[in-house]
């Protein structure tokens, strides 16, 4: 069977299959011929929930709370996208300051969302002050969402018709003291990750995706956008109250991981920019209508800009309490199919951040690495640790080091 | 007029069968149902002539007697359209539009595992969401299937 020379040298590596953060985890199966990736195949499902059979056996309302749990980063996403589909079959006008709030808890998540994945991007490179400082300052907005919400993750801030708590006004002081040192954060993230050669070097031209690749994959949200779509559902199919508020879709055209970066951090600055202005314009008025328990017969499609791309939500309603279907189809399932051709031919000492680069909601520890030669002689059990070390040694016997922006980012942050 | 309303007379005119199967809901939803052997002209022409360049997903349901597939297309400028289709149980066959959206893959072999629908020229692949050892006459989306005589077990 694999009787060449060249053959010999080719080893199979399946990567996964746990990864229990959300409706997708994935496995990897990638075919290396010494340290290059010849080719990845990509096995899904392993945590497939039923949750979409779960929906049709409860109420509406019921199934707002379920929809939130289907990923704990991106909670408010989900339940958002489907309570606005519910609402738009029902007919329901809701608040003009319930919109509000829904959009600035939606910032406020996508915010610690990405410095989330900031933290973890720098980890997987080896910069893991850059982990300390932005999970540090990411509990800044953590805070902000218990104060608002109630919850650190799944907030339970919506319900059919409107949101569940108001905002005082003092809690609008917090959040722009907040966000103000937020602002300044990102600012010092921004110099680093645009100045400093050595991150600049390690992330360019690492898990390329030409913007032809990503329109014809599907790729969505800031994978997408740092690959020049300019496409943000946000501005394109505006929703909540986001027809009102001014704010740019950021996007760059490095096509790599470092223009993902670029991405997600000038994102940041414009989710601080509407955050302010919902603080300043938040209309008076009542958070809620009242929703039936039965929703008419009928049927929506609701699409939501997720911090990590379009998310959708499609509810069909046959004038019981309990919907006939609810459809999703998270980000990260859009995305992953990317992967492949980001780490065709390139390096597996690339895979780490390549794959971490899409988001894909890092939270799991399950993962796991078997090398195992293809003859069948030899197994190697490697975890995503022992994957992550052999990154960095690799990288470092070729010249790379981060302790320049290191060195820098601590003098920034001393200021 | 609005261009919700172009993409409809466009379309219509192109297939005067859609007469009364093409709507615009609201600004930036349009809906229309197509028979199966229909389906792919009015797919091809929706995609290339109307610049729905965009597969959101494909959601599958069950009509009773047929499974109904509705395809979330999109444009530019965030009009979408649901563009449904059926086919009997009896015969789930419908054709693969991975050749137009290769990342409609993935949409597709959900509908294959939760709704027994048979893609054609689906190449072949893992299959997804379910487990390798779930039974291939098992659909968990389709009406009739509860966990309780279901091999998933308890829900």
């Amino acid at each position: 069977m694999h009787n060449s020379h060249e053959h010999e040298h080719e080893f199979k590596i399946p990567l996964g299959p746990q990864h229990p953060a959300l409706k997708e985890p994935e496995s990897f199966s990638i075919a290396l011929k010494g340290e290059k990736i010849l080719g990845v195949d990509i096995r899904l499902g392993y945590n497939h929930r039923g949750i979409e059979k779960a929906c049709e056996e409860r109420t509406f309302l019921q199934d707002v709370y379920l929809l939130e749990r289907i990923c704990g980063i991106c909670s408010h996403s989900h339940s958002t996208a489907y309570v606005q589909a519910v609402e738009e079959i029902a007919g329901l006008a809701v608040p003009p300051r319930a919109l509000y709030i829904r959009t600035l808890i939606g910032e406020l998540e996508r915010v610690h969302s990405h410095f989330l994945w900031l933290g973890v991007a720098g980890h997987e490179i080896g910069f893991d002050t850059l982990l300390m400082y932005t999970w540090r300052d990411r509990e800044i907005v953590m805070d902000l969402l218990a104060q608002l919400t109630g919850n650190r993750v799944n907030y339970g801030i919506n319900t059919i018709g409107g949101v569940r708590r108001d905002i005082a006004p003092e809690q609008g002081k917090d959040i722009l003291a907040g966000v103000a040192t937020l602002e300044e954060r990102t600012k010092y993230y921004i110099q680093i990750a645009t100045e400093e050669t050595t991150i600049i070097k390690r992330l360019s031209g690492v898990g390329i995706i030409s913007k032809e690749d990503a329109l014809r994959l599907g790729a969505v949200g800031p994978t997408a956008r740092a690959s020049g779509v300019d496409r943000d559902i946000r501005r394109e199919d505006p929703y909540a109250a986001y027809a009102e508020l001014d704010f740019d879709v950021i996007t760059d055209d490095h096509c790599d991981v470092y223009g993902r970066t670029v991405v997600r951090l000038k994102e940041l600055m414009e989710s601080f920019k509407i955050i302010r202005q919902i603080v300043a314009r938040i209309p008076d008025g009542p958070i809620a209508v009242r929703a039936p328990r039965k929703i008419p017969a009928g049927e929506a499609f609701s699409r939501y800009e997720a911090p990590r791309g379009e998310d959708v939500h499609y509810v069909k309603s046959n004038g019981g309490e309990k919907p006939e279907r609810v459809k999703v189809r998270a980000p990260t399932l859009a995305n992953v199919q990317t992967v492949k051709h980001m780490l065709k031919d390139r390096f597996l000492a690339d895979m780490p951040i390549v794959v971490a680069a899409i988001d894909p909601c890092f939270s799991c520890t399950d993962r796991m690495v078997g090398i195992r030669r293809l003859d069948g002689e030899k197994k190697e059990i490697l975890g995503w640790e022992s994957l992550r070390s052999f990154s960095l040694g690799w990288h470092r016997a070729r010249g790379f080091d981060v302790t320049i922006a290191e060195k820098r980012l601590h003098q920034l942050m001393e200021h | 007029m609005s261009c919700e309303e172009d993409i409809r007379q466009n379309t219509i005119r192109q297939f005067d069968f859609l007469k009364d199967f093409f709507k615009v809901i609201r600004p930036r939803r349009l809906s229309a149902e197509v028979a199966r052997d229909r389906f792919s002209e009015v797919f091809d022409f929706l995609v290339h002539q109307e610049k729905f360049n965009i597969l959101c997903t494909i959601t599958g349901t069950d009509e009773g007697d047929d499974l109904g597939f509705i395809y979330h297309l999109a444009r530019e400028g965030g009009i979408t359209l649901n563009l449904k289709t059926r086919a009997p149980k009896s015969d789930p066959v419908i054709r693969t539009i991975t050749a137009v959206f290769p990342g409609a893959e993935i949409y597709e072999r959900e509908i294959v595992d939760l709704f027994g629908a048979k893609v054609q020229g689906l190449r072949k692949g893992n299959r997804y969401p379910l487990t390798d050892d779930w039974p291939a006459d098992e659909h968990p989306l389709r009406k009739d299937w509860k966990p309780a005589n279901g091999s998933g077990g308890e829900m």
